[in-house]
Parts: structure tokens; C-alpha cells; sequence
């Protein structure tokens, strides 16, 4: 190369760096995500200047304030018309303010203030010296069962990092199904996974067993993101692009321009395919849906009870929301070629986590198949590309994370010696011995299994509906028959509290604080209400089913 | 005043909730409460009454909507109500009957226990069967009809310790079962054909024909037989007419009010609702008359064997009902006569009915006809009752029962053809062996020397006239029973009355009504006369004799008992013991072959659930492989 040549390289390369605009944000808009990532950093000074005695108290104020906030804002914001007619793209094309994005916020929001009422529940374990204790460790860095970590429950330690832990992932959560551009999609993702993660591994009781479970699941996920990361620099590659639109424009061949740089591979369908393909597995894995679900029994069983419901309601939503905007927004001109393949991983989800659960022993596991088998039916509804379609799943999702938070919940309340009683075995007679626990438990079990009058019902059939609508009726067949499959594990455990005996060593059921209480209770109201009167949710949710482009 | 058509209903339900939830704090004043809302039922059908009276004929359908009780898509029931000339017939009928055989069971039912109970079982029927008359649409109809079927099951197995009252409620219940699904057929058939079955639209309000008659004649003809099938059932017309015989196990008040004057009358009412239905369909409307003829002969045949006075009142009942289905099988010419046969059937059979039930009374219970005779002197009142009742029932000039049935035998033969002369002559043999059984039944209780004797604890029964309240309701039928069919019939004021609603022509008679009449009397007096040289000029043997090959068969049904226990009850057990032997072989074979292989299937699957971080790594990086492979496979493709 010459040296003019290396010149001119210099000072092409030097020239246009007085042109930067400054970005425009749309900071009202953007509200919820930054009044929660606000709390988040609060709640880490917090730790920094609070004292020890007062960091419970002030943590669970500012996280349910800012959760409420947030969800406020939400409200505004649809009320307000961004919902429908004022949809757009804010912050220079990074996040989409629609309808799909608010509704999910919002179902994220109220799983989020739940979830902090199940997480500040500090009346289920006998008190230590003297101590209220919560589900997490006194100091999550000791080693389990060492002389620091006695030290540490002798002086009354607790995990009060788990709020600000819980609003991150949030708010991580809030961006995810609202990225508009592919790098903004995969910050979201490890915003809410990584303290996750962490969540996973501070159980107070059967430690291990939750180390374990937060390091399978952070190497999967960092094995998944990956693959997620390859998926987007393969489309960047296709596209020239990262931002949603240029990509479907490009997908649909309305704009040509090739840049110069990318000559070799821009258009080239085939990088097109293969990074939509990463890119999904890593939203399906999330979302746990079968061959990438093999995290979420060991996950659901090892994290801290509250931290599964949370994670099993809040992770859903916000990844399905990410999933159904990829595909409706970004791929809708593939569609012919993502279907038949989506298509496949919702049957085998479906079936797998239907058929498998049949043999679960331990009431956690047992969700946690559940949860896959739902991943398959909210799948169906995604593949109707229709916006019934759409609705349909919102509002399923919208059902579902409050039937999950609710039944968690409950499992929290059961308990013998050894903290949580989770071996079904323990379960037996349960409705004798406490019925109006098992009453509840048995709301939210039919609700899973989709029986008439609950919340599950009415999903589920929106669900099948729109697939049936959009040319999936194979799927709905097999839809139908995994959740005749799904039903037998459900009743069995009705069966189990109701009908059988109860052991004589059996656990006891714990007298929640209102907290839990609460969460319950909406977990039940919202289930009944869903069910017997769906149909100003499901108006809700169609109205919100229109993407922004 | 529209809005008192709900009260109607009201007050009887009223009853009956209070009666059946009181508990034994209402066993003393029970009958009371019962009786006392059935007449206030009554007062306002009589109020009602006078103000349909005060409207000009074609504005004198009242409705009343009272809820939106199923609205799905474009399926929607309401809870209305439609009161015209006719349902305003059936309930005069109905409240007015009711409400006499209310005082009655006051007497009647006065030592029974469970009083309180009989009484709110009456008010329940009463309820359903307004409920039925008054519906404005097919599926609320429905509602009403399977409330008189459960009131009328409890009401014959009422003395439940006894066991063949259980049984005959049972086999009244299972026999009405059948004709039950006949109606939720034909309501079904009416709504994927019409969308809809209410009434208004479907057949048509004053000035606006309804759409019934749109369909083809083969859809009808369907509804129109299942309809019928589903009056055969609740009308005791052949082949479903076995039940009621056996029902005559209840308490003779309720044979007297639900299995004589109105129930029973409810397939006629549903056959003459259905008018748009049946003229459009004209094959149904010849099978409603085979059906309406073959009763008319068979209910009347087995009355002639009867010794049982009840159930010769039953095979009586079957006979006139007969009578008033072939009526309305003939369409616009019978309609009218239909219902009226069926008033002036409603006082005469109910007087007869009490009268029986009087006998009883004063007999210890006693039902055989052959330990009656000479109870005349006993019981004037009854005798006397009784006697009218008699007389209506056999047509005898100016009674009832002469105008009612003469209509009848007029119209079958005007139905014209061959069909005609058939149709006229079944009438006229009918009426022959009316009056042949009814004269039968007089005499061996009424009449001839003292048969009775001292029952199995040695009482001697000693005859004797019922208390007022018993003999009060038989004199105020009794009334009904001589006059009704004149005061109708004069200056065709029934006629008048209920022409707007169901339509009426006159049909071509191919014999004078003159001559019909003769002949009727001359058939009269012909049965009468055998039945009295058989039974009055020779005495009765207690002990009824072998009797010939058709007595026996008329003894028992005509074998329609025995062919139903070979058919169906054999035949059904055979069924339902194969269709078991396929449920545990084939059926829960291969459900519970499914079950272990699923299971079997989950237990295998779920090995592959090992907990190493790796081989979930190895799976994932297989899904991800075989995703790529697929996506690209499905372009290539």
C-alpha cells in the first residue's frame, strides 16, 4: 500500500467525528424501565449507607414503591394512547413503545410486586437466634455449612441484596420484549439474566442444591447467549443492520443498497437463516422449551422458592414478548421458513414436558415440567401469526404468571423440619389436614390444567383458538391431547390432597405474614376473575396485540 | 296486567319451596298454605281471564319477558311468557282443577304423615305444568315439562314404602324418559333448521305467519314426530302408554289431577302449539291420528277388563286422550275440539276420579270393583257425582261428553277418503265400548247386591260419604261435568274463543252430523245395553272368572308389558352386559395400555434428565444444530 494510500485512509478515517448528533430520548416514555433501574441503584446505596437493622425495611419500601411507580407509569403511558394510535419507536429506534411492550410491562410489573411480597416474607422459618429469617442465606458468600456462615446467622445477617438483585433483572425484563434493535434485545437479556443467576444460588436452606442450580444455569444461559450473540452477528452480517426495521426491510427486499463493506455477505439468505435460528434458540431457551429446557427442573427445584415463581412468571413473559416481536416485527417475510421449524419445537415442548412430568416426585419439578408443557402451548399461539394470535398469548401469559407466583407460593407454606416439604409424597391428605390451603393449590392446579372457570381455561382456548384460526390445527390436536396428559399429573395431585390419607408424620402448613397472603390472594382473584369473566382482559389484550414497525 | 302472568307461576312455586324447605314446623298448617296459594293461582288465571275477555280477539295474546336466561353467539333463550286463548284454557284448567283437588287431598290426605310433602309436591306440578302451558318458546316449554315428569314421579311413588309404588314411579319416569328425548330432539331440529324456537317467530303472532312452515316437508315431518313421540310419552299414547296404569299406585288425588285432567293432556297441548309444524307436515299429522286411533281402541279395550276401578279409569283416560290426538291429528278441522274434549274431559275424568278415590275412602282402601256393589245407598253423594260424571263420559245427550266427542266423530269422518271412513268408524266403536266399560264400572260398584267382605285383619268396611271438603270439589265437577260441553258448545263459543289461535275450517263431510249423532246414540245404547245384561241382570262372581282369550289379553294390556320386558328390558340388558364386556376389554385396554405407555415413555425420557451441566450442553447444541439444519432444510425445500 502506498503511502498516499495509507494517507487518505488516516484522514477519511479522522474527518467526519465533529458530526455526531446527540441522541434523543424520549425520556417520559422510557419511564417505567428508568424509574426501576432508579430503585436498583438506590437499593444498592442502600446496602452501602443504611444500617444492617433498617435495610430490610427500606429495601422492600423502595422496591414495591418503584414497582408501583413503574406500573403507574405503564398506565399513563396506554391511557394515554402509546398503547394504540401514539405507538412508536423511542430512543433512536433502540426501544419500541407499543401495545404488546406496555401490556407485557405491565403483567411483568404486577409478577415483579408479587414476587417482592413472596421474597420479604420473613414469617415461614422458625426464627434464628432470635432473628426473623427470610428464604435466603444470611451471607450468601460463605460456604454452606462452614463456621462463617453460623457466625453469620448467629449476628442475624440476611440477604437484603436480593431487591435491588430482583429490580435489575426487572428491569432487564421491562426492555426485553420493547428492544427494537438486536444489540439492545441481547443488553436486556443479560441484565435480567445475570442477577438471576445470582438469585438462584442464595437459598438459606439445601445450599448446595441452589449453588448447583445457579451454576448450571449460568453456564447454559452464558452457553445460550452465545449462540444468541453469534445469531445477531450473523443478521448484522446479512443485513448491514442491527435495528428490527432495516433488517425486515432488507428480509422483504425493500431496501437493496448493499454497503460496501458487507459485500460478501449482505443478502445472502442463508447467513439470514442460520442467525435467525441462534437467535431464537436463545430466546427459546429462556423461555424453556424443549431440547433447551434442560435447565429448568434443576433450576426451578434448587433456586429459593420465591425466586422460581418469580423467575418461572416474570422470565416467560418477557422472553416470549422478545420472541413474538422477532418474529412478527423482523421475520414476518420468513415466515414460510421459521413456521414449520417453530411448528416442531412447539409439539415436542408440549408433549416432552407433558409427558415427563407424569413421573415427577418432588411438587417443584413437577412445575417446572408444567411450566415447559405451557411454554408449548404459548408457542402454538405464537405460530398463528395472526393478531389474535397475538392477543391470545398476551393475555395467556398475562394468566399464566399469576397462576405460576400463586402456586409457588403456596409450596412456600409447606414445610417440615427440613424447610420446604416439595416431595409429593408429603403432600398426601393435605386438604384434611389444611383445607383451605389445598383449596388454593387446587385452584391453581386446575387453572394449569385448563379446566372451565379458571384463567387457564380461557387462555388456553384463546390460544388454541387463534393457532386453529391461523392453519395450525394439527398442533391444536396435539395441544389437546398433551393437556389431557398434562391434567392427569395435575388432578393426581388433587387427588393426593384430597383423597388420601394424610401421613402421620406429615409437614405443616406455615401461617403466612399478608405478604404472602396477599400474593396468593391476587394469584387466586386474578385466576377466578380471568376465568369466569374474560372477555374485558381478552378485549385488553387484542387491543394491545399491534406491533409498532 | 301482563305482569300477573309471572304471579301465576309464582304463587305455586312460592308454595312449594316453602312447603319442601319448612321443614316440620309447617306439618299442621301445610295443607293450608298449599291449597291456599294454588286457588290465589287460580284467582289471578280468573282476573287475567276477564281482562283477555275485555279485548277484542286478535289482541288478546299477552307476553311477559322476564330475563335473557342462555344468549351464546346467535343461541338465545329467554324466560318468557306468552299467555292467549289457549294457554289461558290450560290454565283456568289447571289452576281451577287444581285448586278443587287441593281441598279435596284435605280430606283425602288428612291421617297421611307426610301431608306437608303432598301438598308441596302439588304445588311444584302445578307450577311446572303453568310453567309449561305459559312458555313462549320450545326450550323453556322443556323446562316445564320435565318439572311435571319429576313432580308426577314423586307424586306416584308418593307411598314409597310400598314397593310397587317405587317401581311404577320408576317405570313412569324411564317411560317418559323416551318421549322426553323425542322434545330435546325436535327442539334441536328446530334450531339448526329455524335458528331458533320461540314461538313468535316460528309460528307466527297475529298478522305475521311464522317461518315453520319454510322448511322442507322432510325436516318437518322429522319434527313433527319427534314432537309426537315426546306427547306419546307424556300422554300415555301407544307404544309409550304403559306407565300409566301402574301410575294409579299414587295417592287418587294425583291420578285425579296429573293422570286425568292435566298432565297427561300435555302432549294434546304440545301437538295443537305445534299447529304451524303439523299442517305443513301432513305425514306426520296421519301418524298422529294412527297413533290417536290405536289408543282410543287399545286404552279402551283394557278398560273392559279392568277390575281394578282405578285402572279402568286409566285405560279410560288413555281411550279419551286417544280421542283428542286423533282430534289433533286432523288438523285445522280437530284443533278446536281437541282442547275442548279435553276441558270437558278434564271435570269429568277428574269427577270420576274423586268419586273413585270417595269409594276408597269409605271402602278401606279397596280398588277391586268386585267387593263394591250396591254402595248407592252408602254414598249418595258420590253415587250421584259419579253418576253425572258417567253420563258425560258416555256421551249422553246434553252432558258434557255428548257435545266434546260428537265434534270429534264429526271430524274424523270429515278428515274425507278412505282415511276418513277409518278414522270415523275407530270413533264410533269407541264410544260403543266407552260406554260399555263405563256402564260396567257403574254397576259393580254402584249397583247389584253387597260384595264386600272383611280384608285380611277381619274389619268389616263400613260405606260411608266422604267429609264435605271431599264431596264440595266432586259436586263443583260435577257441575262442570253436565254443563261445560253445552255452555261451549252453544252458539260455537268455544269455537269463537280459541279459533284465533289455532285456526279452524270445516271439513267435507261425507255423512250428515245428524246421522253421526244417531249412530252414536244408537252405539250408546247398544254397549250400555250388553255391559247391563252381562253385569246388572246377572250377578258378579268375586272372584273374577278365566274369561275369554281377549279378556285375559285386555287383563294384561294386551301383552304390552311382556313385550316390552322380551324387547326392550332383555334386549337392553343384553346391550348395555356387551357394551360392558367391551369397555373392560377393548375400551380400558387400550386406555390403560395408553396410560402405561406413557408413563412408560416418561420414566425413559426423563433418564435423559442425568443433572450434568454438559449433557444439557450436548442437548442444546444438538437442538441448535438441528434448528439451523431445519430452517435451512425448510428453504431449500
Amino acid at each position: 500500500m502506498s503511502a498516499s494510500a495509507v494517507h487518505s485512509l488516516w484522514t477519511t478515517a479522522a474527518e467526519p467525528i465533529s458530526k455526531i448528533d446527540a441522541p434523543k430520548i424520549e425520556y417520559a416514555q422510557l419511564s417505567p424501565t428508568l424509574i426501576v433501574i432508579g430503585a436498583a441503584v438506590v437499593g444498592v446505596l442502600i446496602e452501602a449507607f443504611v444500617p444492617r437493622k433498617s435495610r430490610y425495611y427500606a429495601q422492600v419500601f423502595v422496591a414495591v414503591v418503584a414497582l408501583a411507580a413503574a406500573f403507574s407509569a405503564v398506565v399513563a403511558l396506554a391511557a394515554s394512547g402509546y398503547g394504540t394510535t401514539k405507538a412508536h419507536i423511542a430512543a433512536m429506534g433502540a426501544i419500541a413503545v407499543d401495545g404488546p411492550a406496555l401490556f407485557l410491562q405491565g403483567t411483568i410489573l404486577l409478577a415483579g410486586i408479587l414476587g417482592v411480597f413472596t421474597f420479604a416474607e420473613r414469617r415461614l422459618d422458625p426464627q434464628a437466634h432470635g432473628n426473623r429469617v427470610d428464604a435466603f442465606a444470611a451471607q450468601a458468600s460463605a460456604v454452606p455449612g462452614s463456621d462463617t456462615e453460623k457466625a453469620a446467622v448467629k449476628a442475624g445477617f440476611t440477604t437484603t441484596e436480593v431487591f435491588p438483585l430482583l429490580l435489575f433483572a426487572i428491569s432487564g425484563m421491562l426492555v426485553f420484549p420493547s428492544a427494537n434493535d438486536l444489540l439492545t434485545l441481547f443488553v436486556a437479556l443479560e441484565v435480567f439474566s445475570l442477577p438471576l443467576y445470582l438469585l438462584c444460588a442464595v437459598a438459606r436452606r439445601k445450599r448446595l442444591m441452589s449453588q448447583e442450580a445457579a451454576v448450571k444455569y449460568f453456564l447454559l444461559g452464558a452457553f445460550a447467549s452465545a449462540f444468541t450473540l453469534f445469531g445477531i452477528a450473523l443478521l448484522y452480517g446479512y443485513a448491514g443492520s442491527v435495528s428490527y426495521a432495516t433488517i425486515a426491510h432488507v428480509v422483504d427486499g425493500t431496501i437493496t443498497n448493499v454497503d460496501p463493506a458487507l459485500a460478501g455477505t449482505m443478502g445472502n439468505d442463508v447467513l439470514l437463516l442460520i442467525g435467525t435460528a441462534l437467535v431464537v434458540m436463545g430466546l427459546l431457551f429462556k423461555v424453556g422449551a424443549v431440547p433447551f429446557h434442560m435447565w429448568t427442573p434443576d433450576v426451578y427445584q434448587g433456586a429459593p422458592t420465591p425466586v422460581t415463581g418469580f423467575m418461572a412468571a416474570a422470565t416467560k413473559v418477557a422472553a416470549f414478548g422478545a420472541l413474538l416481536r422477532l418474529l412478527y416485527v423482523v421475520l414476518p417475510g420468513l415466515r414460510w421458513d421459521w413456521r414449520p421449524v417453530m411448528w416442531a419445537v412447539a409439539v415436542v415442548t408440549m408433549l416432552g414436558g407433558a409427558i415427563v412430568a407424569i413421573t415427577q416426585t418432588d411438587i417443584k419439578r413437577l412445575l417446572a415440567y408444567s411450566s415447559i408443557a405451557h411454554a408449548g402451548f404459548i408457542l402454538a399461539g405464537v405460530i398463528a401469526t395472526s393478531p389474535d394470535g397475538v392477543s391470545s398469548v398476551l393475555f395467556y401469559l398475562g394468566a399464566y404468571s399469576f397462576v405460576t407466583i400463586g402456586a409457588f407460593a403456596v409450596v412456600t407454606l409447606v414445610r417440615d423440619a427440613g424447610g420446604e416439604a416439595t416431595h409429593l409424597s408429603k403432600w398426601a391428605g393435605l386438604g384434611r389436614r389444611s383445607p383451605l390451603v389445598a383449596a388454593v393449590f387446587a385452584v391453581f392446579l386446575l387453572a394449569f390444567a385448563g379446566i372451565p372457570l379458571t384463567s387457564g381455561f380461557a387462555g388456553k382456548f384463546a390460544v388454541f383458538k387463534a393457532a386453529a384460526e391461523g392453519g395450525a390445527g394439527a398442533l391444536v390436536v396435539v395441544g389437546v391431547i398433551s393437556s389431557a396428559i398434562a391434567a392427569f399429573f395435575y388432578i393426581r395431585v388433587i387427588v393426593l390432597m384430597f383423597f388420601s390419607e394424610p401421613k402421620p408424620e406429615g409437614p405443616t402448613v406455615a401461617v403466612p405474614s399478608p405478604l404472602t397472603m396477599t400474593a396468593i390472594a391476587a394469584g387466586v382473584a386474578v385466576t377466578l376473575v380471568l376465568g369466569v369473566a374474560p372477555q374485558y382482559f381478552l378485549n385488553l389484550a387484542s387491543q394491545a396485540g399491534v406491533f409498532v414497525r | 296486567m301482563e305482569n300477573l302472568i309471572a304471579l301465576l307461576i309464582a304463587a305455586p312455586l312460592l308454595g312449594a319451596a316453602v312447603l319442601l324447605c319448612g321443614g316440620r314446623r309447617l306439618d299442621a298448617v301445610g295443607q293450608w298454605i298449599g291449597t291456599v296459594l294454588a286457588a290465589a293461582s287460580f284467582v289471578v288465571a280468573v282476573v287475567l281471564f276477564a281482562d283477555m275477555l275485555g279485548k277484542s280477539p286478535e289482541d288478546r295474546t299477552f307476553t311477559q319477558h322476564l330475563y335473557s336466561w342462555i344468549a351464546v353467539g346467535n343461541f338465545r333463550a329467554d324466560v318468557g311468557f306468552q299467555l292467549d286463548q289457549l294457554s289461558m284454557t290450560f290454565v283456568l284448567l289447571i289452576t281451577g282443577v287444581g285448586s278443587l283437588i287441593h281441598v279435596y287431598s284435605i280430606g283425602y290426605m288428612e291421617h297421611d304423615e307426610r301431608r306437608r310433602r303432598f301438598f308441596g309436591y302439588l304445588n311444584l306440578f302445578l307450577a311446572a305444568m303453568l310453567l309449561l302451558v305459559l312458555a313462549d318458546n320450545y326450550l323453556l316449554l322443556y323446562v316445564g315439562w320435565e318439572g311435571v315428569g319429576l313432580a308426577s314421579y314423586l307424586l306416584i311413588g308418593f307411598w314409597q314404602h310400598k314397593p310397587s309404588a317405587a317401581t311404577a314411579a320408576k317405570k313412569a319416569f324411564l317411560v317418559n324418559r323416551v318421549g322426553d328425548m323425542g322434545l330435546s330432539i325436535a327442539i334441536m331440529l328446530m334450531f339448526t333448521t329455524f335458528g331458533t324456537f320461540a314461538f313468535g317467530p316460528l309460528l307466527g303472532t297475529e298478522g305475521h305467519p311464522g317461518i315453520a312452515g319454510d322448511a322442507t316437508e322432510g325436516k318437518l315431518t322429522a319434527i313433527g314426530l319427534m314432537l309426537l313421540l315426546a306427547a306419546c310419552g307424556k300422554s300415555a299414547q301407544v307404544p309409550l302408554q304403559s306407565w300409566l296404569g301402574d301410575a294409579m299406585e299414587g295417592p287418587t288425588p294425583v291420578s285425579a289431577l296429573i293422570h286425568a285432567a292435566t298432565m297427561v293432556t300435555a302432549g294434546v297441548y304440545l301437538i295443537v302449539r305445534s299447529a304451524a309444524v303439523f299442517n305443513a307436515a301432513p305425514d306426520a299429522q296421519l301418524v298422529v291420528t294412527v297413533v290417536g286411533g290405536v289408543t282410543l281402541l287399545f286404552g279402551a279395550i283394557v278398560g273392559c277388563a279392568k277390575d281394578d276401578i282405578k285402572k279402568a279409569l286409566a285405560g279410560s283416560t288413555m281411550s279419551q286422550i286417544g280421542y283428542m290426538v286423533l282430534a289433533a291429528g286432523l288438523g285445522p278441522i280437530g284443533y278446536v275440539f281437541a282442547i275442548m274434549h279435553l276441558v270437558t274431559h278434564g271435570f269429568f275424568k277428574a269427577g270420576l276420579f274423586l268419586g273413585a278415590g270417595s269409594v276408597m275412602h269409605g271402602m278401606n282402601d279397596e280398588v277391586d270393583m268386585r267387593k263394591f256393589g250396591g254402595l248407592r245407598k252408602y254414598m249418595p253423594v258420590t253415587f250421584v257425582t259419579f253418576g253425572l260424571g258417567y253420563l258425560a263420559i258416555i256421551g249422553f245427550p246434553g252432558l258434557s261428553g255428548f257435545f266434546s266427542k260428537d265434534k270429534i266423530i264429526e271430524a274424523a269422518f270429515a278428515k274425507g277418503g278412505t282415511e276418513g271412513w277409518i278414522l270415523g268408524g275407530v270413533a264410533l266403536l269407541g264410544a260403543a265400548i266407552t260406554a260399555y266399560y263405563m256402564t260396567r264400572v257403574m254397576i259393580m260398584t254402584f249397583f247389584g247386591e253387597k260384595r264386600w267382605q272383611p280384608d285380611a285383619e277381619g274389619h268389616e268396611p263400613h260405606p260411608h260419604e266422604s267429609p264435605s271438603s271431599m264431596t264440595i270439589p266432586m259436586i263443583v265437577l260435577a257441575f262442570g261435568s253436565v254443563f261445560a260441553g253445552g255452555f261451549f258448545s252453544i252458539g260455537d263459543r268455544f269455537l269463537h274463543w280459541l279459533e284465533p289461535v289455532t285456526g279452524h275450517s270445516e271439513g267435507d263431510s261425507p255423512v250428515s252430523a245428524l246421522t253421526v249423532t244417531l249412530a252414536t246414540m244408537v252405539l250408546l245404547v247398544v254397549g250400555a245395553g250388553i255391559a247391563y245384561l252381562q253385569y246388572g241382570r246377572s250377578s258378579v262372581p268375586v272372584t273374577a272368572p278365566r274369561g275369554s282369550l281377549l279378556t285375559r289379553a285386555a287383563r294384561r294390556d294386551l301383552y304390552q308389558d311382556d313385550f316390552n320386558h322380551v324387547v326392550l328390558v332383555r334386549g337392553g340388558e343384553h346391550l348395555t352386559r356387551s357394551l360392558v364386556y367391551v369397555d373392560h376389554t377393548l375400551v380400558d385396554g387400550v386406555v390403560n395400555g395408553t396410560a402405561a405407555s406413557v408413563g412408560g415413555l416418561s420414566g425413559r425420557l426423563r433418564k435423559l434428565q442425568n443433572g450434568y451441566a454438559r449433557s444439557y450442553a450436548v442437548s442444546m447444541f444438538g437442538g441448535a444444530a438441528i434448528l439451523v439444519a431445519a430452517t435451512l432444510l425448510m428453504r431449500a425445500v
